[in-house]
């Protein structure tokens, strides 16, 4: 899992049937010293995540496991929203 | 499985029902020798590790889901399943 910020939203009209009402997000990942750290994704959201809020995706086969049942093509997927800046600890 | 250092963790309410009861742990990843890469990953915990052990995670979804849940097919991608003692390493000539 990365730690990451949410920094926009995508709107995609034409997707897969299964992708909709899903809430795609822009999301950069961080270090631990919340410093941007590799490039942009776009995560599907599985946590109700809004814009600016700090959270963790989680990457691969197992992005799609919050959407079982559905079969969701997804790769990246938001799966918590951590509750402050500050409750990153480090050391 | 890669080698990393436990710097702290992270603490979110609101999230995946598989997370619930699990601890987060924000980790560097190292190379052998012990230096920083630079690189953080998140992890669950498996172990009961603690902030600067050197640990072996698991980044492969199955088993570590499975090590850090109890069971597999959860949205964990990243698990710590091991406190790492020491590292021997072949001295260059």
């Amino acid at each position: 899992m990365q730690l990451a910020r949410v920094i926009g939203t995508v709107v995609a009209t034409i997707k897969n049937d299964s992708l909709k009402n899903r809430k795609l997000m822009v999301v950069q990942s961080l270090n631990k010293d919340l410093k941007p750290q590799g490039k942009p994704m776009v995560a599907v959201d599985a946590a109700g995540a809004g814009v600016g809020e700090l959270v963790f995706w989680c990457r691969g086969k197992e992005a799609s496991f919050p959407f079982k049942r559905e079969d969701t093509p997804t790769d990246c997927t938001i799966v918590a929203i951590v509750d402050s800046d500050s409750h990153v600890c480090c050391g | 499985m890669i080698l990393a250092k436990v710097l702290g963790n992270v603490v979110a309410t609101q999230k995946n029902h598989r997370y619930d009861n699990a601890r987060v742990m924000m980790c560097e990843q190292i190379t052998p020798e012990g230096e920083g890469t630079g690189h953080t990953v998140l992890a669950l915990d498996a172990v009961d590790s603690g902030v600067g052990d050197t640990v072996l995670i698991v980044q492969e979804g199955w088993s570590a889901s499975t090590t850090a849940t109890g069971k597999a097919g959860a949205a964990i991608d990243s698990a710590i399943v091991g406190v790492v003692d020491y590292i021997d390493l072949l001295e260059e000539e």
